[in-house]
């Protein structure tokens, strides 16, 4: 044989397979998730979860390589499959030589055990599990050998089948009003979809796949490409209409609990867009980026407040851009101090900032005027001519609005002077200090405009509650507006969007996740550094930056 | 009156008294040489100049006005811009993005793209990495790109720290072909290089500094021919 299986690098994979599953086992993960239906009958999240991991071993262990046979691939898959068994395995043997394993791991529970088990008894289950595995690795190794005429539409149809079953909930929100209930209780359950909607999605993706690359994506391209400049633009708009149109009754379709979710994305756009400022355009690393957020939240709660702590009984229009103007104040307010401080240094100061905020707001000092631990009560709703908002359809237009604003605002000055001697400051402090660009401003513009849109997030945020506490506003919200700018793509405006909803809005939809919601995002972050550095939807200069071996490779082959 | 005109500047870091003094005068269409040894005061000169160091006592006039109290940011719209020392590029940026950063304080688009093409006209090189990455430039290419990014703040005055560092040699000679030519297309200026030799060469006049003192002044070519200013900087018993 010319190109030998690398049997190292196949049992590493496969074992590493395993004992990560090992890891997500044992932390009681698989078995919550097993609660979870996909396919009522037939899977369970847990089941995918477990599944998946020898198929994606099998996956790997053939990827990189130029020309796999069958032979290897089958026997590849087999091994790496099989290994990630034995880790499980492992544990279900441990169970029967010590019952009292539970003492010290708690999440190993009988459940867990007849689940690695497949059902079966514990020695039989084993040799389930090893074959099972070893098969699933030979089907993820599989993948690199079919030819893309098969590979593709089945990736589609499996991949839309699952999407579809784990967002459920979504659709069904969706379709309820739409659909009869005796059609909602053949394709839904409450929990997850039936096996004849699973099937249906999985026929109708590979047919739409095949058709795809059976001459739909040529014709559309041609049709594209038969254009005139005019028929181009118009199309444009009509696009950028029907967007428009479909973010303004998404709400309507979406029913009052997923806009809820929305609302709570939409908030932390909003700060995404201010801190993309902040990091993104002007390379000022801050990790307090919460206290602007609280700072808004506090001022709005205090003006508008019917309470006992309210001192103005504004309405909330008034208050708003006192809100926005005193985090903007506070962003500058910072920004003078760290004006000469870089990178770790900047970092760690601004990170002192968010925790004094939070610990004045529940400290007994300043508990006479904004309520301590017991935050601030019956903080005023906004009203539009004597129309009050209550209902999170209605926040829902406020933070759109909000949110708009933000991406116009941003996205102009992204293109403007100003945008200019950000990127300056970014790229190279020194070199834009001798171009003569004035660090000062240029700082302080970042901190406060980034500041202000934090300060606008906390002000809707504190009218939607109508009560805040300062437990609200801790350094997991810093943290993971900065995790969500950094998995979009870091100084990118759509990647804000994207992070946003993978971040904020996928784990309130699977709230099973919940629980496990920092290990996801620790394990999602690792992830993203090692496959897709730049992020989700990078913007020009970082994805060249990525990409610029690559791109140093094919001008030397060039040469 | 002269373009430059720099009285008696004294410039401190902390307590260190960098500058004892300084005074020069650079006429418009000239070029001028600073030469001298480390440490002897030449960029510390010209970042006064270029407003990034305040003087603590002395005057600095431009165009017959007194710049000593500004900061560089407000100098770059009057027409001084600098070539910083270690070229210094934005390494991420492509070619064309760093020129267009030279122009960022500018409104006039046409005036922009026209000074870009004879950017390119001067810097040929620069015209065919254009997309390149600047970081991923030779240093003879990025020095270009400095200074085809200070040109492109249509400046009166030049202010170019050490252009030959680092350089290998036959670059040496094509930095100062071009300084020549950029200069006879209207641009005064003032220029840092330990590499005398060379500076004396292109240069109208000179000024020999040590230790924050100037301490002759003459035309380039009687400099040349000074014994002392041949001994120390040109090598020559």
């Amino acid at each position: 044989m010319s190109s030998q299986l690398d049997l190292r690098n196949t049992a590493r994979v496969g074992l590493l397979a395993g004992v990560i599953t090992l890891g997500v086992s044992a932390v009681g993960m698989l078995e919550s998730f097993d609660k979870r239906d996909l396919i009522i009958g037939l899977l369970t999240l847990g089941q995918l979860l477990l599944f998946s991991a020898p198929f994606a071993a099998g996956f790997l262990v053939t990827r990189g390589e130029d020309k796999v046979d069958t032979g290897e691939a089958v026997v590849g898959g087999a091994v790496a499959g099989a290994l990630t068994a034995v880790p499980l395995i492992a544990l279900i043997l441990l169970t029967l030589a010590a019952p009292n394993i539970r003492n010290s791991l708690v999440n190993v529970s009988p459940e867990l055990i007849s689940l690695l088990s497949l059902g079966a008894s514990e020695i039989v289950g084993s040799l389930l599990l090893l074959v099972g595995m070893a098969v699933l690795g030979v089907a993820g190794a599989m993948f690199h050998v079919l030819p893309d005429a098969i590979r593709k539409p089945l990736i589609s149809g499996l991949g839309w089948m699952l999407g579809f079953a784990i967002l459920s909930e979504v659709s069904l929100n969706i379709l309820r009003p739409i659909l009869g209930r005796g059609l909602m209780r053949a394709l839904f359950g409450t929990k997850g979809i039936t096996p004849l909607l699973a099937a249906i999605i999985f026929v109708v993706a590979i047919g739409l796949t095949i058709w795809w690359s059976k001459g739909g994506q040529q014709r559309y391209e041609d049709r594209k490409a038969a254009m005139s400049e005019e028929q181009r633009k118009q199309s444009r708009r009509i696009s950028i209409g029907v967007g428009i149109v479909s973010l303004l009754i998404l709400p309507i379709i979406l029913g009052t609990y997923l806009t809820e979710v929305v609302d709570n994305v939409g908030l932390f756009i909003l700060m995404g867009l201010g801190l993309n400022i902040v990091v993104g355009f002007a390379g000022l690393l801050d990790l307090g980026y919460v206290a602007f957020f609280a700072i808004g939240a506090y001022v709005m709660g205090i003006l508008t407040s019917q309470g006992d702590l309210g001192i103005a009984g504004m309405s909330f229009w008034l208050a708003l851009p006192i809100a926005v103007g005193a985090a903007v104040l506070a962003g500058v307010t910072l920004g003078i101090p760290v004006l000469r401080m870089r990178g770790d240094y900047l970092a760690i100061v601004t990170l002192g900032f968010g925790e004094i905020i939070r610990v004045l707001a529940t400290s007994d000092l300043l508990k006479p005027y904004i309520g301590g631990a017991q935050g601030i009560l019956q903080i005023g709703k906004p009203t539009i001519f004597g129309f009050e908002m209550v209902k999170p359809i209605h926040f829902y237009y406020l933070i759109l609005a909000g949110v708009g604003l933000a991406v116009f605002v941003a996205s102009r000055l992204r293109d403007a002077r100003l945008g200019r001697q950000w990127m300056a400051l970014r790229e190279d402090e020194d070199v834009a200090e001798a171009m003569g660009i004035h660090l000062v401003s240029t700082k302080l513009l970042a901190f406060g405009i980034g500041a202000a849109f934090s300060g606008l997030a906390g002000a809707i945020f504190s009218a939607r509650l109508s009560s805040i506490f300062p437990h609200s506003f801790n350094l997991l919200i810093s943290i993971n507006v900065l995790s969500l700018i950094i998995v979009g793509g870091i100084g990118s405006l759509p990647g804000v969007v994207v992070g946003a909803l993978v971040l904020v809005g996928l784990p309130e939809l699977l709230r099973e996740f919940a629980e496990y919601r920092m290990l996801l995002y620790g394990a999602l972050l690792i992830a993203m550094m090692i496959a897709r550095p730049e992020g989700l939807w990078p913007s020009p200069i970082t994805k060249r930056e990525f990409h610029a071996a690559e791109e140093e490779e094919a001008l030397g082959g060039v040469q | 009156m002269a373009l430059l005109e720099v009285n008696d500047i004294h410039t401190y870091y902390g307590n260190i008294h960098a500058l004892k003094g300084i005074s020069l005068t650079v006429e418009k269409g000239e070029i001028v040489s600073l030469i001298g040894g480390n440490g002897a005061g030449k960029t510390t000169t010209l970042r006064t100049i270029s407003g990034l160091i305040t003087p603590r006592s002395g005057g600095v006039a431009f165009d017959g006005a007194d710049i000593s109290q500004y900061r560089a940011h407000q100098l770059v719209s009057k027409g001084i811009a600098m070539v910083p020392e270690g070229r210094g590029v934005f390494a991420r940026l492509s070619v064309t993005e760093n020129l267009n950063m030279g122009a960022y304080h500018r409104n006039d688009k046409d005036g922009i793209a026209e000074d870009l093409e004879k950017v390119f006209q001067i810097f040929p090189r620069l015209k065919e990495r254009r997309t390149q990455v600047a970081g991923t430039l030779s240093g003879g290419e990025q020095q270009m790109l400095a200074t085809g990014r200070a040109l492109m703040s249509r400046p009166d005055l030049l202010l170019m720290d050490e252009p030959s560092m680092g350089l290998a040699p036959v670059l040496v000679e094509a930095t100062f072909e071009t300084i020549e030519t950029i200069n006879k297309e209207g641009t005064t200026i003032l220029l840092v290089e330990q590499n005398a030799h060379m500076a004396l060469q292109v240069a109208d006049r000179g000024y020999v500094l040590q230790t924050g003192e100037i301490v002759l002044s003459n035309t380039a070519k009687e400099l040349q021919r000074d014994p002392t200013v041949q001994k120390a900087y040109l090598g020559i018993e």
